[in-house]
């Protein structure tokens, strides 16, 4: 079967007085329909400019020099800006970890959602639009009253459950989700991501799914990619990765993980940090 | 945790803070930040005491509390048995010494223009710990060679030349040159990359083990808080809702607020999935609660 997503040999750089730095330095990786992955590295690794060369959201002076991206078969590299723009939320939608706070806090929840939408074409009559956002807010577990509400009235964990409502409404092909529970307490950020896995596979969309806690990688992704600097170092089955880490870096982010299962934290100084 | 044959070193007795709801005319009932909260740290035995709790739960304005940057609103702090606002002078600087802090920032803490060795030749001189400058340059290569940093990769650099891991580990550092006998630590590893948080929570441990220094560990993170600490006590919006050893709180928690807190912890582990029928729908209602908690207790979440 076709992936839905080929990156292929992924180049951006950012050009410095001392020559171009290399944020991702050739990574390719693919994603089959409905598939979870996990994309983990420290801060600087260069997972959230993989994020956003996917959207084709780069900021100059940061430039895609190299590769392909191609959803579907469709070389995301040749399209113009307005076709573009078309392929953002209804093929590729994003999360971030700020997402919430990109809802606009003196405007209804209603109106912002129901914008994006006709952004991508939708219209329909108001008795329908009610239809339709109260089955998107049930969806990720909020009542439908929550539309009439202003995003300040809602906590953390309820606007970042509207921006999983926004993304999936038009049944994008990709997730993007960006770090999308960071900013939130743990409680919150279990029930804000099993909302995430239920609606990503209700719609059958594929997720990216990039952070560097891995305990969330454990509990949300199939197959996990390791990068650092630039490049990937290792991908493979989530299990595999976990049980039989292959590159040094990925063994020493399983080493350092804490566990509720054994107080293993030794009060020895001795090794030396370089 | 109590000791009945001394008095303990430092002590919050029934204290309670309250925010806001000064009396006026107008005024609101003020926001309970924390609630009829006690805590002993004892004065011969060196303990780690952890304050688990999430935004909201009160754990910094308890530390704040300890460290004589807030006052409570009713109930008692203090060192050595007596109030804090009552010490003389004396016992006023030994306070200052010997209950020191760690923030979650370290950057912070550095004035970006001076060197590293700032903060470790500060505290030396304010408190008149050495006598000459080669004692004061032998004690401070001793302090960073004991956090596992070495001196000549430390000193003589700027604070952003530091990685977080090395700046925290600093503070350590800095810490131990004082010899305090409590540091109030507050989520001191969570801004530092998850490779290197091991490494500082052992740097912790050992100001314990080796040097008899309590630690108050505050932190949202119960998994760290397991792996170094003695006690646990919960905090959820400003009272404690349990508290007990690490394995007890672990394995058998028993108030609804720290089983979810437990189960929502992502295990590192695939085939441990999140909450797997730990949860009660009860417990899951609470967690509605805890979803709704900034939205002034409006009744428009979860279904």
């Amino acid at each position: 079967m076709q992936p839905v997503l080929e990156v292929d040999e992924l180049q951006v750089h950012y050009p410095t007085p001392r020559g171009p730095l290399r944020a991702v330095d050739g990574v390719s990786l693919s994603l089959q329909r409905g598939e979870r992955l996990g994309l983990i590295g420290e801060s600087g690794s260069g997972k959230s400019t993989i994020a956003l060369a996917l959207m084709r959201l780069l900021k100059p002076p940061a430039q895609i020099v190299g590769g392909t991206i191609r959803l579907d078969g469709t070389d995301l590299m040749r399209l113009s800006e307005d076709a573009m723009r078309e392929v953002r939320l209804a093929q590729i939608a994003l999360i971030t970890q700020g997402a919430m706070n990109s809802l606009n806090p003196v405007i209804r929840v209603r109106p912002q959602m129901i914008d994006a939408m006709q952004a991508h074409g939708v219209h329909m009559s108001k008795s329908a639009w009610d239809a339709r956002l109260a089955e998107l807010l049930r969806s990720v577990n909020l009542k439908p009253e929550v539309a009439d509400l202003y995003p300040h009235q809602l906590s953390g964990g309820m606007k970042q459950r509207v921006c999983i409502a926004v993304a999936v409404s038009m049944r994008p092909k990709l997730i993007v989700a960006d770090e999308p529970t960071s900013a939130l307490d743990v409680v919150v950020q279990r029930r804000v991501m099993q909302t995430l896995r239920r609606v990503q596979d209700s719609i059958g969309a594929s997720v990216i799914l990039i952070g560097h806690d891995m305990g969330l990688m454990a509990q949300f992704a199939q197959r996990v990619a390791v990068m650092r600097t630039g490049r990937l170092v290792e991908v493979g089955d989530v299990r595999q990765i976990f049980a039989n880490p292959q590159h040094p870096y990925t063994q020493l982010l399983m080493d350092s993980l804490p566990s509720l299962r054994s107080r293993a934290v030794a009060p020895l100084a001795s090794e030396v940090v370089a | 945790m109590n000791s009945d044959t001394a008095t303990p070193l430092l002590e919050l007795r029934n204290v309670s803070r309250t925010y806001g709801g000064g009396g006026g005319l107008f005024s609101q009932p003020g926001t309970v930040a924390l609630a009829d909260f006690s805590i002993v740290i004892d004065d011969q035995q060196p303990s780690i005491v952890a304050i688990v709790g999430e935004s909201g739960s009160g754990k910094t304005t308890m530390a704040r509390l300890l460290l004589g940057l807030e006052t409570p609103s009713s109930g008692r702090v203090l060192y050595k048995g007596t109030d804090l606002h009552q010490l003389k002078r004396q016992p006023w600087a030994e306070y200052r010494r010997n209950v020191q802090a760690i923030f979650q920032d370290p950057f912070g803490v550095y004035n970006s223009f001076y060197k590293v060795d700032h903060v470790l030749t500060m505290p030396l001189r304010k408190f008149k710990l050495t006598r000459s400058r080669e004692e004061e340059q032998q004690v401070i290569a001793q302090a960073l060679r004991a956090v596992g940093l070495r001196p000549e990769d430390t000193l003589g650099r700027y604070p952003h030349q530091l990685s977080g891991g090395q700046r925290q580990r600093t503070m350590v550092a800095r810490t131990l040159l004082l010899r305090p006998r409590v540091i109030v630590a507050d989520e001191p590893v969570s801004m530092i990359d998850a490779s290197l948080r091991v490494t500082v929570l052992g740097n912790l441990l050992q100001l314990k083990r080796q040097y008899g220094i309590s630690l108050i560990y505050i932190t949202h993170d119960l998994t760290t808080a397991y792996q170094i600490s003695d006690r646990i006590v919960v905090l959820y919006r400003g009272r404690v809702v349990e508290e007990g050893e690490p394995d007890q709180i672990v394995n058998r928690p028993q108030h609804p607020y720290t089983r979810l807190l437990i189960s929502s912890i992502p295990e590192p582990d695939p085939d441990r999935p999140w909450a797997d029928g730990e949860l009660t729908s009860e417990d899951e209602a609470l967690g509605d609660e805890l979803e709704l908690v900034s939205t002034g207790g409006q009744a428009v979440g979860g279904t």
